[in-house]
Parts: C-alpha cells; sequence; structure tokens
C-alpha cells in the first residue's frame, strides 16, 4: 500500500471536494468583480469559465479522432 | 575593419572554442564567467551600429544594438548561464563547447545590422546546433541530427536565394522592415519561418530536440526559435499572413503534444505553440502585440528552459523518457517537482508568473485591434497550454500511477540552476515593470486587473477541470504521431527501395544481354542505398520546392 499523501483515496477526495469549491468560488467571485468586457460575447455570466471547459473538451476529442489516423507504434521509423 | 567596441557574440564563439582545452573547476568558472561578462558588456554598450567590416563591395555591420536586440541578447546571456549551471559538471567538452558557439551565433544575429552577416552567424547556428545534437552519441541522435541538418541547410539555401534576390533588387544589404512583395523577401520570410517551427516543415523541431542529451535540450530550446522570431519582429512586422500562421502553429503543438508519450517531445511541442503566440503578435502588429512578442519570448525562453531542466533532471536520475514509464516521482525528487510545477505554471499563464504578464499582451493587442476570432483562439489556445503542458508534463511525470522509481534529487548544481530560473519565473509575475523597462516601446499596460486575473483563473482552471474529467480519453500510449517528417523519412525510403530495384533490375538485364553478347564481361554493382535515397530525397526535395513555388508566385 503507499504511504504518500498524494496516492491516499482520502486525499484523492479532499483534492476534488477543493477544487470544486475553488472552481465554484472562481465563477461567483464574478458577482463582485466589475469585468470591462470588449466583446459582447465576453459578458456573458461565467463566460472565461465555460469556454475554457469546452475547448479543452473539443481539443482533447480532436486530438482523440486525430491520433486513430496518425498514431503508430514507436519503433515505426525503425523497422 | 572598425570594431571599437566589444562584442558578445564573438566572444561566446571564441570561447566555446576554448572550452575543450579546460577542465574540472577552470572550465566550470569559465562556463559561468563568460555569460557574464557578455550580459555586463551589452549593458555597457550604447544604442547605435558599430563594428563595420569591408566585405568585397558591401559593409558588413556586426552590431546594431538598440532596445530589441538587448532585451534578447540579455535572455540569450542568462541562459547561457543558467544552462551552463545546470550541466557544468556532468556535461561533455563537445557538448558546452557547442553550446557556446551556438548561443554566440544566436547573439551575433541579433546583433547583425546587416542580411549578410546575419547569414553567416545563422548557418553558424545551424551547425553548432547539430553538434549538440550529435554530441550525445547515440545512433538516434546521429539519425535525427542528420535530418536536422538537413532541414535547416535548405532554409539556408531559401534564405540566401532571398538575400540575393533582394540585394539584387534593391542593392542594399540592410536588415530593416520589409514586406512579403517580391521573391526576395517572400524567400526571406520562408527563411525565416522555417527555423521558428512554422508549417509546413514543423516536424524537425519535435524529432531532434528531444535526441539531445539531458542538458543538450536546455540550449536547444533557447536560441534557433528564438532568434527566428527576432528577426521576423524585426523584419516582418504587421505582416497578416504571420496571424493565420501563429495560430496555426499555436493549435498544432496543442495536438500533437496532447498525443505525444516522451516526456521532452511534448515539451518540443508546446515550444511550437509557444512561438505561435509571438508569431500571431508579430502579424498584428501594434506596438502592444510586439512588445508583447518580444516580453513572451524572453518570458519563454526562461520557463521553456526550467521545464527542460526539470525533464532533464528527471532523465538523468532515472534515465527514462516516456511518460509510460515515469510517474510518482514527486516522492523522491520533491525540488525537481516544484520547479517543473513552477515552469508549467509560468508556461500556462498563471497569474504571479512570468507567462501572465507577457502572454496576456498579445491577447490584449487582438482585443485592441477589435480581431474577435482571433481573440477568441488566443484565449482557447490560453486554455489549451494548460491543458498540454502545464497539467501534462507535471502529472504524468511526478503524479499519476507510482511507478515505483523513487530517483534522488539530481547534483547540486543542476539544482540551483532550476531553483534560480524558477524564482526568475515568479519575480518577473510579481515584478513585471523589470522586463517592461526592458521592452522596444512604452508599456501602457496594466496586468492585474481584478476582471483580468479572475478570467484568467477561470479560463485555466476549468481547462484543468477538463483535463481530470477527461482524464481516461488521455491514457499514455507506446506511439508516436506521424507528421509531415513522414515525407522524408517514409516516403522517401520507400521510393529510394522502388528506384534501388528498379535499377537492380535493369542491371541484371543488362548484365546478362551483355554477357550473352561478349562473354566474360559483367557490369559491376556502383548502385547502392545511399545512391538511391539520395535520389529519392531529391526527389521529394523538388516536388516541395516545385509545390512551394506554386504558392508563393
Amino acid at each position: 500500500m503507499n504511504q504518500n499523501w498524494f496516492y491516499r483515496k482520502s486525499s484523492i477526495k479532499k483534492l476534488w471536494i477543493s477544487a470544486i469549491i475553488i472552481l465554484v468560488l472562481t465563477i461567483l467571485a464574478e458577482i463582485f468583480v466589475t469585468l470591462h468586457p470588449h466583446f459582447e460575447i465576453e459578458g456573458l455570466f461565467g463566460f472565461h469559465a465555460f469556454y475554457g471547459f469546452l475547448t479543452c473538451v473539443a481539443m482533447v476529442i480532436f486530438a482523440k479522432v486525430l491520433g486513430y489516423l496518425i498514431k503508430r507504434k514507436d519503433d515505426y521509423y525503425d523497422v | 575593419m572598425t570594431c571599437s567596441l566589444f562584442h558578445p557574440g564573438l566572444l561566446l564563439i571564441l570561447s566555446g572554442l576554448i572550452i575543450p582545452f579546460l577542465q574540472g573547476t577552470r572550465r566550470t568558472l569559465f562556463v559561468l564567467l563568460i555569460p557574464c561578462v557578455a550580459l555586463i558588456s551589452i549593458w555597457n554598450m550604447s544604442f547605435g551600429t558599430a563594428c563595420s567590416i569591408q566585405y568585397l563591395d558591401y559593409e558588413l555591420t556586426l552590431i546594431n544594438l538598440d532596445a530589441l536586440s538587448r532585451i534578447f541578447i540579455t535572455v540569450f546571456a542568462i541562459t547561457v548561464f543558467t544552462g551552463s549551471l545546470f550541466c557544468c559538471k556532468q556535461a561533455k567538452s563537445k557538448e558546452l563547447a557547442a553550446a557556446f558557439v551556438y548561443a554566440g551565433g544566436a547573439m551575433s544575429v541579433v546583433l547583425a545590422g546587416d542580411l549578410l552577416s546575419l547569414f553567416i552567424f545563422w548557418e553558424l547556428m545551424a551547425l553548432a546546433s547539430t553538434l549538440i545534437i550529435w554530441s550525445v552519441q547515440t545512433e538516434y541522435s546521429w539519425r535525427a541530427g542528420m535530418r536536422y541538418i538537413v532541414i535547416h541547410l535548405l532554409g539556408g539555401v531559401i534564405l540566401m536565394c532571398g538575400i540575393s534576390a533582394y540585394v539584387n533588387e534593391t542593392g542594399s544589404i540592410l536588415f530593416t522592415a520589409m514586406q512579403p512583395n517580391s521573391i526576395g523577401t517572400w524567400l526571406i520570410l520562408c527563411g525565416f519561418l522555417l527555423n521558428a517551427g512554422a508549417p509546413p516543415l514543423t516536424a524537425w523541431l519535435a524529432d531532434a530536440y528531444p535526441e539531445a542529451s539531458f542538458s543538450g535540450t536546455v540550449f536547444l530550446s533557447a536560441f534557433t526559435t528564438k532568434t527566428a522570431v527576432y528577426v521576423l519582429l524585426r523584419g516582418f512586422p504587421g505582416t497578416e499572413l504571420l496571424v493565420y500562421i501563429g495560430l496555426f502553429m499555436i493549435f498544432y503543438g496543442i495536438i500533437y503534444a496532447l498525443l505525444e508519450n516522451d516526456m521532452r517531445r511534448i515539451l518540443a511541442y508546446s515550444i511550437i505553440n509557444q512561438v505561435g503566440f509571438m508569431v500571431v503578435g508579430i502579424g498584428i502588429g501594434t506596438e502592444m502585440a510586439l512588445n508583447g512578442a518580444a516580453a513572451h519570448a524572453f518570458t519563454h525562453i526562461i520557463y521553456k528552459a526550467l521545464l527542460l531542466m526539470s525533464a532533464g533532471s528527471v532523465l538523468y536520475m532515472t534515465g527514462k523518457r516516456k511518460c509510460t514509464d515515469l510517474g510518482g516521482l514527486i516522492q523522491s525528487m520533491p525540488v525537481t517537482a516544484v520547479c517543473g510545477i513552477i515552469g508549467a505554471l509560468a508556461i500556462s499563464s498563471f497569474p504571479l508568473t512570468s507567462g501572465f504578464v507577457s502572454k496576456s499582451m498579445v491577447t490584449q493587442a487582438s482585443v485592441d485591434e477589435h480581431l474577435l476570432w482571433v481573440w477568441l483562439l488566443l484565449q482557447a489556445a490560453s486554455a489549451g497550454v494548460f491543458l498540454h503542458a502545464g497539467i501534462k508534463f507535471p502529472w504524468f511525470v511526478f503524479f499519476q500511477k507510482d511507478s515505483g522509481l523513487r530517483p534522488d534529487e539530481p547534483p547540486i548544481n543542476m539544482q540551483m540552476a532550476m531553483i534560480f530560473f524558477a524564482a526568475v519565473c515568479i519575480l518577473i509575475g510579481i515584478f513585471p515593470d523589470f522586463l517592461y523597462g526592458m521592452l522596444p516601446y512604452e508599456v501602457n499596460y496594466v496586468p492585474y486587473t481584478a476582471a483580468h486575473t479572475l478570467t484568467q483563473l477561470q479560463l485555466l482552471l476549468f481547462s484543468g477541470l477538463a483535463f481530470f474529467v477527461l482524464l481516461p480519453l488521455m491514457k499514455r500510449t507506446l506511439t508516436i504521431s506521424l507528421d509531415f517528417d513522414w515525407f522524408y523519412r517514409k516516403l522517401a525510403k520507400m521510393i529510394s527501395i522502388f528506384i534501388l530495384t528498379s535499377l537492380c533490375n535493369f542491371q541484371s538485364k543488362l548484365s546478362k544481354k551483355v554477357s550473352a553478347l561478349k562473354p566474360g564481361y559483367y557490369i559491376d554493382g556502383i548502385l547502392n542505398i545511399r545512391f538511391s535515397l539520395a535520389m529519392g530525397m531529391g526527389l521529394i526535395m523538388i516536388v516541395f520546392i516545385i509545390s512551394l513555388s506554386y504558392f508563393l508566385f
């Protein structure tokens, strides 16, 4: 059994809970901070959070699909 | 020749030639002292041109110093110092010597006031950087170095053609801002872009850099692409095409890094990604954007060297470089891990790190110019950087599954180099005026507003959430990804084998006919694989150049 703090199940749970609290707080903080949107789309509540999340999901899925086409075994050029 | 001033580039080149004759403490002191002398000398020089040499009918200007060249020389000198500290006790003399010549070449390119001396030092960089790759002396590094030098010599030929045409058109060899509106300037632009890692020949970087030694990659990451950024900044500011090329490089870097398993190749792809931000800034071309590109080059060199030192330390202590073999190293290498994480936060432009105060200037420039789509793509890319480098590198190396490896921390000099650069990343992040004061134009930008800090945190933290939610999709596999190098690594080989077989068949048929006519005569085989490979490569190059010229003209 791994004794290191990072690998204990209880710590992973704690990390997830604190991460979710921080994420929620960063969105709620928008209530108290005046944004100065230059583009209209920037003014949507929580825009950067949703945009960051969704574009990353899109990039991971795109990479995954592209991977099926261009991934080869790592000795591809050696044989 | 009139040269009243001290030339830091030539100092480093000459020092590189002396290094092989030094050993032990003398070598250590020498490699640490010389970059400091170069740094002090550049800050004691006044702006303007100096050091002129008459060559044929031309006057070469070896020193043309202004704020733009000084900021690049400064960061180059700091990187040579810290890179030398990182490996002064471990690296082979030939690698250190090549690194000094390489860095000296880069400084000389930055100082060059004319296209001819720029070209000479440009090529010197190509040769010296190849020697860094070869100094590790493995079969892989030999082959990768050969591919690297062929691509760079091709770039050199394109650049020389461009310079010749440009000098023929204008009668001047002065290196000033130009527009891509003639054959000469187009070819110069292509030559510059090749070194920046622009498409289509992007693959050389991720192919060659990770094959160098644990320390060689640190030097390699700093100079070639950033010298290219410098010459683009000086030569082609405001060229709209660069916005699109930069955006391509940004997303190319992210996607390929997401697919990659080798930790140093992940970082190599992210060099292209980060240079993409600078190229976009140069393409936008306003004072804010150009300041942003120069500032980002400065901060990028430092945090990228830090990341590669962290990865290099892992490689040095474990001998492993694939994410599939690593994991859990935070337990026995906390200093290396923390320094790597600081580098990862800086590359992701986390508030209070250097990347935050530099990259946001490029993004702000796109806002100022009302470029909505460019801004949207840059924001998506900022989130993507955190995904592919900011979390992926530290996660797969220092956390994820426990690989069972328990290596010690690297030697003290390596730790000191990492801690120094980690501190620089944070200090620039907290006190950006130090960096802003060096930029070529006056800075009217405040990075730390409540709105900017909050929106950046939202973007990055939710990008991090996406990483952990999609972690099952990112399971590492023992794979590589095909790239443009497939054409010269696989297709050229296939064509050459085809040529070889056809010629062998032809030869044996001919031999039979000759011996039937004149018994006792036969035709000896002069054909071999090298000959055929050269034919194959030649064909590929011809097709490439024809297609290039089709698109250009």
